[in-house]
């Protein structure tokens, strides 16, 4: 088509939708400008003016436009003018400066934005259920969920339930009986609530400044979490934001630090490596590197048995539903409870398993919620030393010959020396399951009882809250020999046997594993290519600009407070693509780059899940850190520690796309394969953003346009809705609904592979000395010592008992023979300790997702194994032992001070025999703190009960934290406090 | 006769997940039903309560879980303290509270011999869970409870009356205080979890100088002289009786191995599960 004529369509087009759509009208009255559109050699071009919401074009060119759109040439202009549109030919075009644009960059991007929405104008969303209720869909961290909206309020939130024409689930048929899961999705408490957070009373609705923070005065940084805060315009804080960008950057590279919590609301878009990225990129900042945090032990430590690198060091899962329901005869449940935190998409599965009859041993010194639904057998070891229980098994294992000979033979390494180990022929001490006992106080003959049973049944060891790794033991300062112990068991049984491998019945559905749609680690449109997935498969099925930081500075989060406070920091890299990554250093300052001079935090509170957090209040009152901007959804307690407050919205607030439990490739590959059917669910805008709250991608926005990147960040005027479509077309979707259907229905189920095209069982292949043929494409080609697809990803290409890349560091508590050590957290090591005799367990919890549910206004807070509230306040629960709490005069709701020399934390008691007497139990699941003296060093009623954990590293030379198993006291609450933060480990 | 409606509780598949607690303060905090229901308050109410049981001490131990909501009595003494007809049986046999009839009517709360009302302070209104009647009413095919529940617990049933009795008896369905005679439409299933106690124990054997578990150990379970129950060992040498009546006095337990020997043990039962320890066999 004819330039020309495109540019007249264009504008006949804009007079159409004014008048078919008021909300256009609407939009073209929101300002007036001047858009020219010509053509490099000014030979041809036309002009569009839009003032007081009309419309004036001409032809040729205009005197004084606000911008330009110039193309190069007329043959670039009209393909890419020309619909459909293709969209590598406009990224093309931008990248290489076919098309540039001169002038306002922020009233560039309106007239973008205001083009494209003639598009997505004409769409029709939802479907109407009667009533003027509107069913829409959208996507939590819980699952995906109908949202039902009547005058544009959420009614209520319900999970999926499939209809006649979603496609079929598949069906298991095992020991003559046939199992297909229910035809809906499941919901997670965090998700069930999402209503009651959207219209929290502890909404930020506006931006907002503390009253004592001056810009360009007197900052007051040592009141931060103290002063009141004021509301201020949108305008006020975005040039104050501004402002502080310029004089960070005039810093040098990396002067502006941003941080995120792990996890964002659900979608693609949204998420931190996401829109986040883009901005950040195109800005540049230092980040946060983030250490594996729920998978400290197998990053660190089983990877170097196996490999695995890509998944974190945790074994493949694929086909393992299946294999276990036809073959095994036990299931081990160790330090697994997989009913905890992501759902009940695998709890009946795990039923089907009772209904078959095949026994189950539940490993956890807490009855876990897995354990007490299934029943079974329960042992409960004094945490920390579970390793001792396996060693003594693998002792048991080799004096009665029940382990598997031939697999040790042929496909492992090193089984020598870890024999001689284990029968004490090289330390002196058999590791016998009375030798275990002394560590663990489980008795020696039920030891002995579960190797006999383990060694002579066909065993699925479900490690961790997965069973394929995960939480749990792993992440404790024994949380190394912990994960590599379980992959030694499983080695010593012959993982990848029929009906031997390791899982719970959580991952490893017959799903379609080849159906593309992207999880949130590939990145969406950051255009990211290194700290995601991005390039793997969505930067080539949905063409975009490629952004980089410039920066090369990252900061380890686990030592962001000693950055700040102390001037440097150092730590060791979570680098997936290879073992031997975990090896290499970094940290702050990197040379060149500047000091932090802001901080742009984004997303949820840190106090309730960093360790030793009372470190991080205190870093928000260093002199150090001059300025604060927290873009948050909710007031929560780290919410005030900051200079200036943005207001984003919530999911239901705005577009997204995403799919159940698919993160994406570059962590937990496939990690759908918890869910019984892949969903897929467009992300609808339900219902307007409350108060001035803006969505994520536009409170960025926002800030970009006024330095200028407006047009380069949201690549020509995409708004979210046009994101979400591209999302769309660049995913296997496409190809079985249309845009218009989607838009609709919201949703679309995948349908599953045919029986015999299911993915081959775990493991199976390494077993039986084939070449990979799971559907991962791990490890990287360069990663094989033999063969590419022949063996493992280690020295040897098989496993290792003592691995090679291990004895090429040196690390004490990571021998290459992972012998037991007692941990750090030890009263016999260090005496200041004798004070503290309690086990804390800070697992993750149960009904929120981390902190997220955690709120205030939150239906959460009425769960009395959440928090219980005693005079108007609601507090976390803690679980302690029947005895302990006799023994201090404590019963049920009883307010209960937990504390030690890092933090003291006010909780509710929960009086129960489902711990082991000595430990104490309390989810790191606080969004809240409220320091009852001076923040950061007194004690906290808000649950922050990771102030009681250790800020040291897992071991010397790994950045992994380790929060389980601290030494506490707990007493009654007196409402006194006197307690003072001392120093400690 | 009419159809009426009945849910079924399973206690043994509940696991606490709270998703019939949180669906249904979704489905009313906020919004406002006339002819149902004023709003819930956004804090603490609890239509549907999961009740915490735990059974046993350290290192026997269970626990469980009941929720427990309006039983929707056909003879509930809510309706006769009730003043002005502001609670109502419906033809399908659910009860409403009326929201407006039952302003400032806090003795309907008292009147629930189940704790299943709540008082909405902020409304004035005495406020339960009525069934999803509205939804009902618009055609749902279930409620929320059911919906929301991923290990179905809930099973509602619009029914005749005598074919619920058939249905109760089968599957050996109890009520909430039926010594009320109130006569609930919620009916629960595996009750004794919460109401039973049971009696675990270990047992060991020497093996040349070695503690081993006994496993396939026979297990008699007498009193005054009877046998009540028999079982085996498992492999952990432990083993577990079932549904004994709390405070029910003494008990012996005998224990017999072909190959082992013998023990017995006697104890008495309080209120509370027990785990009698470890009994060690001998010839």
């Amino acid at each position: 088509m004819r330039f020309s004529l495109i540019l007249w369509g264009m504008v006949q087009a804009m007079r159409l939708t004014r008048l078919q759509y008021s909300e256009f009208r609407e939009r073209l009255k929101e300002r007036n400008l001047t858009a020219q559109f010509k053509l490099q050699d000014n030979s041809q071009g036309r002009w569009v003016r839009i003032e007081n919401g009309r419309i004036r074009s001409g032809k040729g060119l205009h005197d004084n436009p606000d911008f330009s759109v110039i193309f190069k040439n007329r043959a670039i202009a009209e393909e890419f003018l020309t619909p459909p549109f293709d969209q590598l030919v406009r990224i093309d075009a931008a990248k290489n400066f076919k098309l540039t644009v001169e002038g306002s960059d922020e009233a560039s991007v309106w007239f973008m934005i205001t083009l494209n929405r003639m598009q997505s104008i004409r769409w029709k969303i939802g479907t109407p259920v009667g009533d003027g209720v509107v069913r829409y869909t959208n996507g939590t961290n819980g699952g995906p969920i109908f949202v039902y909206v009547k005058e544009g309020k959420i009614v209520r939130i319900t999970p999926v339930d499939f209809d006649k024409d979603d496609a079929p689930s598949w069906t298991i048929k095992a020991r003559g009986k046939e199992f297909t899961p229910p035809r809906r999705t499941t919901l997670a408490a965090h998700g069930l609530c999402q209503k009651s957070m959207v219209y929290s009373k502890n909404r930020i609705l506006h931006p907002m400044k503390r009253v004592d923070f001056d810009p360009d005065g007197e900052r007051n940084i040592q009141n931060r979490g103290k002063s009141e805060f004021v509301r201020i315009s949108w305008d006020e804080a975005l040039d104050i934001v501004v402002k502080e960008i310029k004089r960070s950057k005039a810093h040098g590279p990396g002067a502006v630090l941003v941080t995120h919590g792990s996890h964002h609301q659900w979608g693609n878009l949204g998420h931190y490596l996401s829109a986040f990225n883009r901005f950040w990129n195109l800005l540049g900042c230092s980040k946060l590197h983030n250490n594996p945090d729920s998978w400290e032990g197998w990053y660190w430590g089983a990877m170097h048995h196996w490999g695995n690198s890509l998944r974190l060091g945790t074994p493949e899962f694929y086909g393992t539903v299946e294999d276990c329901l036809k073959e095994a005869e036990l299931m081990v449940f160790w330090s697994s409870d997989p009913d905890a935190s992501y759902g009940y998409e695998g709890t009946v599965r795990r039923e089907w398993a009772k209904e078959l009859g095949i026994p189950m041993v539940h490993i956890d010194p807490f009855l876990n919620h897995t354990a007490a639904h299934l029943g079974g057998k329960w042992i409960s070891p004094k945490p920390g030393t579970d390793s001792a229980m396996a060693q003594a098994l693998c002792y048991v294992w080799i004096t009665e010959d029940l382990y598997d000979r031939e697999f040790v033979e042929k496909r492992t390494t090193g089984f020598d020396e870890w024999k001689a180990y284990i029968l004490g022929e090289s330390d002196g001490t058999p590791k016998t399951p009375e030798w275990q006992e002394a560590e663990t106080r489980v008795p020696a003959r039920e030891v002995r009882a579960l190797a006999r049973q383990w060694g002579s049944k066909k065993t699925y060891l479900g490690a961790g809250g997965w069973g394929c790794g995960l939480g749990g033991a792993g992440r404790g300062p024994m949380g190394v020999q912990w994960a590599r112990m379980m992959t030694i068991l499983g080695a010593m049984q012959g993982f990848g046997r029929a009906g031997v491998n390791f899982g719970n019945l959580q991952f490893g559905a017959p799903l379609d594993f080849s159906f593309y749609f992207p999880g949130y680690a590939e990145g969406s449109m950051s255009g990211e290519l290194t700290y995601s997935a991005n390039a793997a498969n969505n930067y080539q099925r949905m063409p975009h600009v490629v952004t980089m930081n410039s920066s090369r500075q990252n900061i380890p989060k686990i030592r962001l407070p000693e950055a700040i406070m102390e001037g440097s920091a150092m730590g060791f890299l979570t680098d997936v693509s290879s073992v031997r990554g975990q090896f290499l250093r970094y940290g702050y300052p990197a040379p060149g780059h500047a000091r932090i001079q802001m901080m742009y935090k984004y997303g949820s509170p840190n106090f309730g899940t960093m360790v030793d957090s009372n470190r991080w209040v205190q870093m928000y009152q260093s002199e150090n850190l001059p300025f604060v901007v927290n873009q948050s959804i909710w007031w929560e307690g780290e919410t005030p520690y900051a200079d200036v407050i943005l207001p984003a919205c919530t999911v239901f607030e705005r577009w997204d796309i995403g799919e159940y439990y698919n993160v994406g490739a570059g962590y937990v590959h496939h990690m759908f394969s918890m869910v019984n059917h892949r969903v897929v669910s467009l992300q609808h805008k339900c219902i307007e953003p409350l108060g001035e709250s803006k969505s994520d991608y536009d409170i960025f926005l926002a800030v970009i346009e006024r330095l200028g990147l407006g047009a380069m960040y949201s690549e020509g005027g995409n708004t979210e809705l046009d994101w979400c479509k591209r999302v769309f077309d660049s995913s296997d979707v496409a190809k079985h609904t249309t845009w218009k259907e989607f838009l609709k229905k919201g949703y679309f189920v995948v349908p599953p592979d045919p029986e015999d095209a299911r993915a081959p069982t775990a493991n199976r292949w390494y077993y039986e000395g084939r070449k990979k043929d799971t559907p991962e494409p791990y490890p990287l080609p360069a990663d094989y010592v033999g063969e590419f697809g022949e063996g493992l990803q280690t020295t040897s290409g098989k496993f290792e008992f003592l691995p090679g890349t291990l004895s090429q560091i040196d690390d004490p508590a990571r021998p290459p023979l992972n012998k037991y050590q007692k941990s750090y957290e030890n009263a016999e090591a260090e005496p200041a300790l004798a004070d503290f005799p309690l086990q804390l367990l800070t697992p993750h919890t149960r009904y929120p997702f981390h902190i997220m549910g955690d709120d205030e206004g939150c239906t959460l807070q009425d769960i009395r194994e959440h928090r219980v509230t005693v005079n108007g306040h609601s507090y976390l629960v803690a679980r302690v032992n029947r005895q302990d709490a006799e023994a201090r005069g404590v019963e049920d709701d009883d307010l209960i001070r937990l504390w030690n020399l890092r933090g003291s934390v006010v909780c509710a008691a929960q009086v129960t025999d489902r711990l082991r007497p000595g430990v104490v139990s309390a989810c790191t699941g606080s969004a809240q703190y409220r320091p009852v003296g001076e923040p950061g060093n007194s004690t906290d009623l808000g649950g922050c009960v990771n102030m009681l954990n250790p800020k040291k590293t897992i071991t010397e030379q790994a950045s992994g934290m380790a929060p389980n198993t601290s030494l506490i006291q707990f007493e009654k609450w007196t409402g006194v406090d006197t307690w003072q933060r001392a120093e400690a480990a | 006769m009419a159809k009426k409606w009945n849910m079924i509780v399973d206690i043994e598949r509940c696991d606490n997940c709270r998703n019939c607690f949180l669906a249904t303060k979704d489905e009313h905090i906020g919004n406002e039903f006339p002819g149902y229901s004023a709003p819930q308050p956004d804090r603490g109410h609890s239509w549907v309560d999961v009740r915490r049981h735990e059974r046993g001490a350290w290192p026997a131990v269970e626990a469980h879980f009941m929720p427990v909501m309006c039983n929707h009595c056909d003879d509930a003494p809510c309706m006769k303290a009730a003043k002005d007809g502001a609670v109502t049986k419906r033809a399908d046999g659910i009860v409403i509270i009326d929201p407006v009839k039952s302003k400032g009517q806090k003795e309907i709360v008292d009147a629930c011999p189940y704790g299943a009302i709540y008082w909405n302070e902020e409304e004035q209104v005495p406020q339960a869970w009525f069934f999803d009647a509205h939804l009902l009413d618009q055609g749902w095919d279930k409620t929320r409870v059911e919906q929301a529940c991923p290990t179905n617990v809930f099973r509602s049933l619009k029914v005749e009356d005598k074919e619920m009795q058939r249905i109760a008896e089968e599957e050996d369905l109890e009520v909430l205080k039926p010594e009320l005679d109130s006569r609930p439409r919620v009916y629960y299933k595996n009750m004794h979890l919460m109401t039973t106690c049971f009696v675990a124990g270990s047992v060991v054997v020497d093996v040349d100088g070695v503690e081993e578990c006994a496993a396939g150990a026979e297990v008699v379970l007498m009193q005054d002289g009877q046998e009540l129950a028999r079982t085996e060992t498992d492999t952990f040498g432990d083993f577990r009786f079932d549904k004994l009546a709390g405070n029910s006095g003494g008990y012996r337990v005998e224990v017999s191995s072909e190959s082992s020997g013998s023990a017995s043990a006697a104890f008495d039962l309080t209120e509370e599960s027990l785990h009698i320890g470890v009994l060690a066999l001998s010839a």
